[in-house]
């Protein structure tokens, strides 16, 4: 499966990756393998095979619709890099 | 202005927050209006290690809309991941339903505006649940460049109800947003208050332009920000016009232009362009793996069913023929939400005159919770006391002025039935008192019981206003009929 440069690029941006420094085509080609790897799966006829939502057993894990106490505002922005005393602050989003 | 004729296109999206006490999946309040940032927990800022848990009531309501637009619940229902990254998405994904939905394929009828006989349906592609978003708040007054987040609203449980592109004017969608919000109102499925957000629509429109035989399809455009019906109205005209506009002057067509995000300015009353819109593609779903899939049981399936009583339409028709009240009356007190319906039902059944308990309700218990803002749960004249008031009146113990003055009294002085009677000196007055009362007025007063002997039925009334001197509490209708009883037996 090849990807582009460009690919790559458009993936980094959606993943929020900073790729700037490094060699593209390097990162295309490890990607490249991962993306091989996988595919040798489609090999496989699963024609009659239902799709697999989970690898586990179980299902209908649920709760009561219930209140818990929530956490202390302070310690809610505790680790925040930027904070006011309601807040977290953030670079500017619009729209 | 447009030279050719077209066919306007609209599909809408409309998110509704579901009436839970909780979030979606985690414990947190999901109550609006607290201070910023106090009901969030580790699952709400997407610290490692916190796992979802899913919350049923969400899942019941989900249903619950589910039934009431015809769709299937199909047997199984899971959980996806939309990746994207913003300050108010901690985790950095939603979580939200991406090819098994909790409900798929309904329908929604809606009369035409433009023709009441006239009835159009809309399908209803599939709802799905997801979580919502915080709010991000943009701090430019404070001549600050950072923006402020809150996530009190992270995680709570949004049901996104998505529409086939059936509509075809403005008017259409306005009629479509109100008859699913009052379904979703009246059926307890969510508040739908547009300013508090929990209904939220956007609507995604494009025209199909017929120049001369060949349709041409203009780029659909996705408009967000609608906070009110109005807005969506206002919204969607504007934006038909300007793809018309953008097609005769540039050329754009669905072809040569993808899909685009505009939002609504409301005070420029224009749409604008936000963002080219992302590909399904750029979102990478995949299946949730802190989450299971759910098979609603055939238990909670009855419990939902049980839970789906009627519709407003419906309420409207029953009103009528259960209690005989007018198509209008029962329009009003329908219209005043499930509440106030439950709380007629109440009253006109345990009083047993369905049309006087309309018009107690509607007009002293409507306006009384009006003057005070509050909803019909918090008014302090439970249904029964209005019934037994109302029968007080039935049975002509009190007439309607008094019943007024009573239920005045009680809403002032917070009072029960019986104290506020007593404190206005009103008693129940012992028949054998009445008797000798009208048996002393009838003796002062033989020309009276001559006139009525003489055929001049009305001449009674002049005893009336002396018995009620005599005993205040002397009901005039029973001293009205015990005194013509008493002079033909004489």
């Amino acid at each position: 499966m090849a990807l582009s440069t460009d690919d790559v690029k458009k993936l980094a941006l959606l993943a929020r990756l900073d790729i700037s420094d490094l060699p593209v085509d390097h990162l295309a080609g490890q990607l490249e393998s991962i993306l091989d790897f996988v595919h040798q799966l489609s090999e496989l006829d699963t024609e009659d095979v239902e799709p697999m939502t989970t690898a586990l057993d179980v299902d209908n894990r649920w709760r009561r619709d219930e209140v818990l106490p929530s956490l202390d505002r302070q310690d809610v922005l505790a680790n925040a890099p930027a904070a006011d005393d309601e807040c977290f602050r953030v670079p500017p989003v619009l729209g | 202005m447009s030279q050719y004729p077209f066919t306007t296109v609209i599909g809408l999206e409309v998110h509704v927050q579901l009436k839970t006490a909780s979030k979606l999946f985690c414990g947190c309040s999901t109550e609006f209006g607290a201070p910023p940032n106090t009901h969030v927990c580790p699952l709400c800022l997407g610290l490692p290690g916190a796992l979802p848990v899913i919350n049923e009531k969400a899942l019941e309501l989900s249903a619950l809309a589910g039934l009431a637009l015809h769709c299937d619940l199909p047997p199984v229902t899971k959980w996806d991941r939309k990746q994207y990254f913003y300050p108010d998405l901690p985790k950095g994904y939603q979580t939200s339903q991406f090819d098994m939905p909790i409900c798929a394929d309904g329908f929604l009828e809606i009369e035409d505006p433009a023709d009441a006989n006239q009835t159009v349906r809309i399908g209803i592609i599939r709802a799905h649940l997801e979580e919502d978003a915080g709010k991000s708040m943009h701090d430019e007054v404070a001549g600050r460049a950072d923006s402020r987040i809150d996530l009190n609203r992270c995680g709570t449980p949004l049901l996104e109800i998505v529409s086939e592109p059936d509509l075809r004017t403005a008017e259409q969608c306005v009629a479509f947003l109100t008859k699913l919000r009052e379904m979703m109102v009246h059926l307890g499925v969510s508040d739908c208050e547009m300013q508090e957000g929990s209904l939220r629509v956007d609507a995604n429109v494009n025209l199909h332009i017929d120049r001369n035989g060949e349709v041409i399809a203009t780029p659909i455009v996705e408009i967000k920000n609608m906070n009110s019906f109005r807005n969506v109205a206002a919204a969607l005209a504007y934006e038909v016009d300007r793809q018309y506009e953008e097609w005769e002057t540039k050329g754009h067509t669905i072809k040569t232009h993808g899909k685009r995000t505009f939002g609504w300015d409301d005070g420029k009353q224009v749409t604008y362009p936000q963002r080219e819109k992302e590909e399904s593609a750029d979102y990478r779903y995949f299946p949730c793996p802190d989450l299971l899939p759910v098979r609603l049981t055939e238990a909670q399936r009855e419990k939902v069913r049980s839970m789906f009583t009627e519709l407003p339409q419906q309420a409207r028709e029953r009103l009528q023929s259960q209690y005989d009240v007018t198509a209008y009356d029962a329009d009003v007190i329908v219209s005043a939400g499930p509440e106030m319906l439950a709380y007629y039902d109440s009253v006109a059944t345990a009083c047993g005159d369905g049309k006087r308990a309309s018009s107690w309700v509607q007009q002293d218990v409507m306006r009384s919770i009006k003057e005070q803002g509050i909803s019909v749960d918090q008014f302090a004249i439970s249904a029964d006391q209005l019934a037994a008031l109302i029968q007080c009146i039935i049975a002509g113990e009190l007439a309607n002025n008094r019943a007024r003055d009573v239920f005045e009294h009680m809403l002032d002085k917070g009072v029960a039935m019986d104290q506020a009677m007593k404190d206005l000196g009103i008693e129940q007055v012992d028949d054998s008192e009445i008797e000798s009362l009208v048996a002393d007025l009838l003796s002062k007063n033989p020309r009276v019981v001559d006139d009525v002997k003489g055929g001049n039925a009305k001449a009674v009334g002049a005893l009336i206003g002396q018995a009620r001197k005599a005993n205040p509490n002397a009901n005039p209708q029973q001293v009205r009929e015990l005194a013509l009883k008493m002079i033909e037996q004489m």
